[in-house]
């Protein structure tokens, strides 16, 4: 304990005298997050410093081996840091799928010389990674996907297309499932890839969504020759990786909505007001009022559960089957509260763009409709309803 | 406030579950009703579960009790929801004995509790009537001065355990705001009358005409009998709560059973997918509740000023799980679920009768708008 409270001194201490000036107080401003990659625009370059700092300490990749770029801290340390830095309110210096996603899995998974290939270019914010999963034809069957690997001696040309490549516009590397063996259980015929998008035969179209422009792209790979030196885990073991790596993501996705209360930026009730009459400080209307306490408790329900979660695996329990109700209770309560905050607004939440409509009613509007997705995306909720039936509840197929 | 058992209260909790497992079958409850037994529950196991301490829980050493707080009486109170177990803790330990326990005198806590504790009395807490609804506020019974003491007449509702209450703890109106006055078994004026309810959960009408009581009946001060009032049932919603979640529980566990056996088309039912989505929705609900039990519990115990708001949380949510889990369970056992031979059944009806118990899903969103400031 002592050696954690010298720790915490001595972060302190650094940041204060390394941090870039502009920094402290920058947490949680308008500016999105830094995702780096070939192609970033700095509109802050204090930004870049920030990053530059940060990935030199080790500390974009705090708990990653100091080998690979990472600052080698222990989970403890990490917590401390990230303490730290929110006392300080500064802002985290890289964000993105390299340091939550494939970097996570080329740990597990990648050798020797993947790891030293990629991983300090993640911690340095050099290169931005996209995820190649989906397909036209395969969604919530992620199995089933056809994107054909045929072995031309030591590489696969790789011809098909990926959908929800998020950002794969601004990416310079993709990581991909293809099909390297059509002939065996669909499962048992699927390699993990890694893609530089600079390659020739790689095409990305941005997806209009109904909430308007989204970073969402369609990849195409016509005859992309890709080495198999790239291949994470062994040739046609690629599901094994894929299923790992889609834990890393759906528990990114309900940390994003398993915080409850935190950070939000109205409550549903101070939105009310400015739509709804109150007397003598209560709602008059008894329906929305209603509708209004009743999210309020699921999603208190909910963060309990979230916190129950965590004050068990502290206590050193298992994480219990409650906690494969985050994604699909996590998103289907977002959905149902812009649905109500939509409701709430009437019609100034009919804006699409332009006169008539506050900025944050046009962007309540979209919020509402992208939303739409959250139970789609990361596995649908139906597919999540599956996994506790079989794997919690122990339904027979 | 953590919420995760300490080694403690697993150990009361694994106690709780095998004692109910081994000694309160729910075919005790069928047993109860079929007979239309005099008493509506076992004293022999009422003396055995207080023998373990239960009873004692949430009452000072000194008195005879564990000193204990509502975290570790859940765990007890979840393990007897499972088999629907009728012993009197809702009426005796938690509203007439929180009530002495927080307003009672020396000498009424002295007289009345170590009894309790060991399971020899049987108290109750008559503040519903026929108008009243879930509003504790709204009491027609009144006292009147009379002499040294009151003069109380009314009547009150579905007074739980009622008909065997060694006494009764009434809440009335007076000049100066609400009261409660202890009344004792075969006082002159008081007729109490069995009620017989959906759920087979003992119950009372207690009329009061002109029952005379003392001075120092009175539990508390005459006007700070409805804060009392309210801050006892809130305690015993928690402990309702717990009991729901025990019973919500036990019901989810016999339909996936079910689901798993019961062979239509030639394959078990629980692989369609009609009814697999459904299960997982119950079971989400289950689990969010187990959450809202926690963390009611502690809060209590914490004295958080969040506490009355988690309570209603945790009232609100049961409520409605309970119903839903039992109501799915019934469509989902299919024409057995309709026949009394089934236990499914007894559970859907605790559900409705816990659920309109202190206050509905819908009252208690309002009361945690309310609390919320809108």
């Amino acid at each position: 304990m002592a050696d954690l409270e010298k720790f915490r001194s001595d972060t302190r201490s650094w940041l204060e005298a390394n941090a870039t000036k502009s920094m402290f107080g920058a947490r949680g401003g308008a500016q999105e997050g830094v995702w780096g990659g070939k192609k970033a625009v700095y509109q802050d370059p204090d930004r870049k410093l920030w990053l530059d700092v940060m990935a030199e300490k080790g500390w974009t990749s705090p708990t990653w081996p100091t080998e690979y770029g990472g600052g080698g801290l222990s989970r403890d340390e990490a917590k401390i840091l990230a303490q730290e830095m929110r006392a300080l309110k500064l802002p985290a210096p890289l964000v993105g799928f390299g340091l939550t996603m494939i970097g996570p899995t080329l740990l597990q998974y990648g050798n020797e010389e993947q790891k030293r290939e990629h991983l300090p270019r993640i911690c340095r914010g050099e290169i931005r990674w996209c995820q190649g999963y989906s397909e036209p034809d395969a969604g919530s069957d992620l199995a089933a996907l056809q994107c054909k690997a045929v072995d031309d001696g030591d590489h696969f040309l790789i011809t098909g297309t990926k959908v929800w490549t998020s950002y794969a516009d601004l990416s310079d590397w993709i990581f991909s499932l293809v099909r390297s063996d059509p002939n065996v259980k669909k499962q048992a015929g699927i390699t993990f890839i890694l893609i530089d998008m600079e390659s020739p035969g790689v095409t990305v179209r941005p997806i209009q969504l109904i909430s308007g422009a989204s970073p969402f792209c369609e990849t195409h790979f016509e005859n992309v020759r890709v080495p198999k030196a790239n291949v994470v885990g062994k040739i046609n073991g690629g599901w094994t990786v894929a299923k790992a790596l889609l834990g890393h993501e759906r528990n990114m996705i309900a940390d994003t909505f398993g915080g409850g209360a935190g950070g939000r930026r109205k409550t549903l009730a101070e939105h009310a007001r400015q739509y709804l009459l109150s007397v003598d400080g209560k709602l008059s209307d008894p329906v929305f009022r209603d509708e209004i306490a009743r999210i309020e408790l699921d999603a208190r329900a909910f963060a309990l559960t979230v916190q129950r979660t965590r004050d068990g695996a502290k206590a050193g329990h298992k994480p219990g089957p409650e906690s494969s109700l985050f994604k699909v209770y996590g998103t289907e309560l977002n959905m149902r509260r812009q649905e109500l905050m939509v409701r709430i607004a009437g019609p100034q939440a009919l804006g699409w763009e332009g006169e008539g409509f506050e900025d944050d009613e046009l962007s309540l509007t979209r919020d509402w409709l992208r939303s739409r997705g959250n139970a789609l995306e990361g596995g649908s909720s139906e597919i999540q309803r599956n996994i506790i039936a079989k794997r919690v509840l122990g339904l027979p197929d | 406030m953590q919420l995760v058992l300490t080694e403690d209260q697993e150990f009361i909790a694994k106690t709780a579950e095998d004692f109910v497992a081994e000694r309160s079958p729910i075919s005790r409850v069928r047993e109860l009703r079929d007979n239309a037994d005099a008493t509506g529950f076992s004293r022999e196991l009422w003396k055995e579960m207080a023998d373990l301490g239960w009873a004692g829980i949430p009452f000072a050493e000194e008195l005879g009790g564990a000193d204990l707080g509502m975290a570790e009486f859940v765990t007890v109170l979840e393990a007897l929801g499972r088999t629907l177990a009728p012993e009197p803790f809702l009426s005796t330990v938690l509203l007439a004995g929180q009530a002495l326990r927080l307003g009672g005198s020396e000498s009424q806590q002295k007289e009345w509790l170590p009894g309790l504790i060991a399971g020899e009395k049987i108290l109750a807490l008559a503040y519903q009537e026929r108008s009243s609804r879930y509003d504790l506020g709204s009491v027609e019974t009144e006292a009147k001065p009379r002499g040294d003491g009151f003069l109380l007449a009314g009547e009150k509702i579905q007074v739980l355990d009622g008909h065997v209450a060694d006494a009764i703890i009434v809440s009335a109106s007076t000049s100066g705001g609400i009261g409660l006055f202890l009344v004792r078994k075969g006082a002159p004026g008081l007729e109490i009358t069995r009620q017989t309810r959906v759920d087979c959960r003992n119950a009372a009408i207690v009329k009061l005409e002109g029952v005379s009581v003392a001075k120092s009946d009175l539990v508390g001060e005459i006007g700070a009998g409805g804060d009392l009032l309210e801050e006892v049932v809130d305690l015993a919603t928690v402990g309702l709560c717990a009991e729901m979640l025990g019973a919500m529980s036990e019901a989810l566990d016999q339909t996936l059973e079910h689901l798993k056996t019961r062979v239509q088309f030639d394959v078990p039912i629980g692989s369609f997918q009609a009814l697999k989505h459904r299960a997982a929705d119950m079971f989400i609900e289950v689990e969010l509740c187990r959450s809202a039990v926690m963390a009611a519990a502690r809060a209590v115990d914490e004295e958080s000023e969040d506490a009355r708001k988690l309570i209603s949380l945790a009232k609100a949510r049961c409520s409605e799980a309970f119903v839903l889990v039992t109501n799915e369970a019934v469509q989902m056992f299919g024409g057995v679920g309709m026949t009394d031979e089934y236990d499914i059944g007894f559970y859907m009806k605790r559900a409705r009768a816990a659920e309109m118990t202190f206050g509905d899903a819908a009252w208690h969103r309002d009361r945690w708008a309310r609390l919320s400031g809108y």
